[in-house]
């Protein structure tokens, strides 16, 4: 086991421990705010595929997040609170969402491809909006959180986190072998250099499209746990500013490394927290803080802890 | 006479008043060694561009093995047997020098949608690579990062990349472009190892690397070819002389 396995398995086995220390200081905050984090990381390991390893600058992200929730909030509206019902289809719909954003986009490059995610998600997020039954821009309340048939129960928050930290885990063990597979070795590829790539033989087209849309379904899943975290929706979770805070996760992580997207959503999210309970102009902090760590952190937050080998 | 691999009628391209490529016709036969000199600005990249499928031709056809692949991308191009190399270094500086290669041999050993097992362990890959890297002199430096290669190193990674391809034509573009004379004579060496049994159409400006290694010379001026014939015949040409080749043959 090298260095940097050690660190990331201590990493998640100190997350681990978080409802016990919120516990023993009585402090149940920190288990709702940690799970937040984690929701997060999940939704920016997915957007690291695409924007780190692919190259694909997608200001859209968010959009994901949205559509995985409004299947699980249109469900409980209707009366299906099946979990697993839910959740399949909001990771079925928003890869749906994602292959359809996806085939138009990936035949631009740079701003084009840019702009139109952004497109897509300003679309969907004006959609939500609009439709008044499920709430218009006040969004609505999930009553009654996903049900597993007694095999999990969502409204212990303990239960939920290490459901949530089980979910991370997995996607960050899944996503690292998929960057180092064949196919994670191909879109790669792609974003080092696409005429090499073409000369020897590879359409990066498919490839890309694939893990966009692969993208586009863990990001849904992340939707159903923000849903279920909050308890309730808006159009909100879509809006193009939570799209930005996803890309400021993965670049201030680490682009293009396992533990960046975490550190990412760890790091803004928890100075976040900090700067809010201080003054409510925390975003004038914040974005100076930003910037300062892009300009220096060139490997992000991983770089720091891993140094080169990441 | 066998049939010629490569075969190249009427080829257009003009960019604006530019005419880039003038009604280009070309034949290049299994196994030689085609070189296509020309001055500057003769259209010889665009050429190169337009027979690896990075570039639409306004007009002509190109036939390779007996299809029409005009029509074809270069990663369909690829797959039939086209391999290039790029006038300005064009390798994936952020991988090593194996993982260049067994790029190279993914793409033509099965699909690629594959998510699971790390491609770095697969063998299929690894052991032809290796065995490239070896080939062409970089067997020691096969875990070096390619941007950290030497510049004639990283020449000799492109040449690599693009016999990992298993090709059945090589179009090289400038291979000894920016090197030094050492590295220009172990280039040259390495290249005239492949003669016979390797088509290549070798673009160049560096004349001892093309009348050592060309079997047949195809002179380009203003996007025409004026001239197509053995060293010998080349040398001798009066309006090649004139328009291209100067002292340089000569001396």
């Amino acid at each position: 086991m090298n260095r940097r396995t050690a660190i990331l398995l201590a990493g998640f086995l100190l997350l681990a421990t978080v409802p016990l220390f919120a516990a023993l200081f009585g402090q149940p905050f920190y288990v709702d705010l940690f799970r937040r984090v984690m929701i997060f990381a999940i939704a920016a390991l997915s957007l690291n595929l695409i924007l780190g390893y692919g190259g694909m600058v997608s200001f859209g992200h968010a959009a994901y997040l949205g559509v995985g929730a409004y299947a699980v909030g249109v469900l409980a509206h209707y009366g299906v609170h099946n979990g697993y019902l839910q959740w399949a289809l909001a990771i079925a719909a928003s890869a749906l969402v994602a292959l359809v954003i996806g085939a138009v986009s990936i035949r631009t490059s740079g701003i084009y491809f840019i702009m139109i995610t952004l497109a897509f998600t300003q679309m969907l997020y004006y959609l939500g909006i609009s439709i008044e039954e499920f709430g218009g821009d006040d969004g609505m309340r999930l009553e009654v959180k996903s049900q597993f048939s007694g095999l999990i129960d969502l409204n212990n928050g303990n239960a939920f986190y290490y459901l949530v930290l089980a979910i991370l885990v997995l996607v960050a063990l899944l996503g690292h072998r998929l960057v180092n597979s064949r196919f994670g070795m191909v879109i790669r590829a792609a974003r080092s250099n696409e005429a090499r790539t073409r000369a020897i033989g590879f359409s990066p087209y498919p490839y890309r499209l694939a893990a966009f849309v692969i993208a586009g379904a863990v990001c849904g899943l992340a939707g159903a746990l923000l849903v279920n975290h909050t308890a309730y929706l808006t159009p909100e979770f879509m809006n193009w500013t939570r799209s930005g805070e996803l890309m400021f996760m993965v670049i201030l992580g680490g682009m293009a490394t396992t533990a960046g997207p975490v550190l990412g959503a760890l790091a803004l999210l928890l100075v976040e927290d900090a700067l809010s309970g201080w003054t409510q102009h925390w975003q004038i902090i914040l974005g100076p803080l930003l910037v300062l760590s892009v300009l220096f952190f060139r490997r992000g937050l991983a770089g720091l802890l891993f140094g080169k080998d990441e | 006479m066998n049939k010629p691999l490569l075969e190249v009628r009427g080829l257009t391209k003009s960019f604006g008043a530019l005419l880039a490529s003038d009604s280009v016709d070309l034949e290049v036969r299994e196994g030689e060694t085609h070189a296509v000199i020309g001055p500057n600005g003769a259209g010889k990249t665009t050429l190169i561009a337009q027979l690896a499928g990075n570039l639409r031709p306004d007009k002509g056809r190109v036939r390779f093995a007996g299809e029409d692949v005009t029509a074809l991308s270069a990663p369909a191009r690829s797959r039939r047997g086209f391999a290039r190399s790029f006038q300005i270094t064009s390798i994936y500086s952020e991988f090593t020098a194996l993982e260049n290669v067994m790029l190279a041999v993914q793409a033509h050993t099965g699909h690629s949608f594959r998510f699971w097992r790390p491609a770095r362990e697969e063998a299929a890959l690894r052991s032809p690579a290796h065995a490239i890297l070896e080939e062409v002199g970089l067997g020691e430096r096969s875990d070096v990062l390619a941007a950290n290669l030497a510049h004639g190193e990283q020449r000799a990674l492109e040449i690599a990349t693009a016999l990992a391809t298993r090709p059945r034509l090589m179009l090289l573009d400038e291979p000894v472009a920016g090197m030094g004379a050492e590295e220009t004579r172990r280039m040259i060496a390495f290249l005239s190892t492949l003669k016979g049994h390797k088509t290549i159409i070798l673009v160049e400006h560096d004349m001892d690397a093309v009348f050592s290694l060309a079997d047949r010379i195809s002179v380009l001026v203003y996007g025409r070819i004026i001239a197509t014939g053995t060293p010998q015949e080349i040398r001798a040409n009066a309006e090649v002389r004139r328009a291209y080749l100067g002292e340089e043959v000569q001396a």
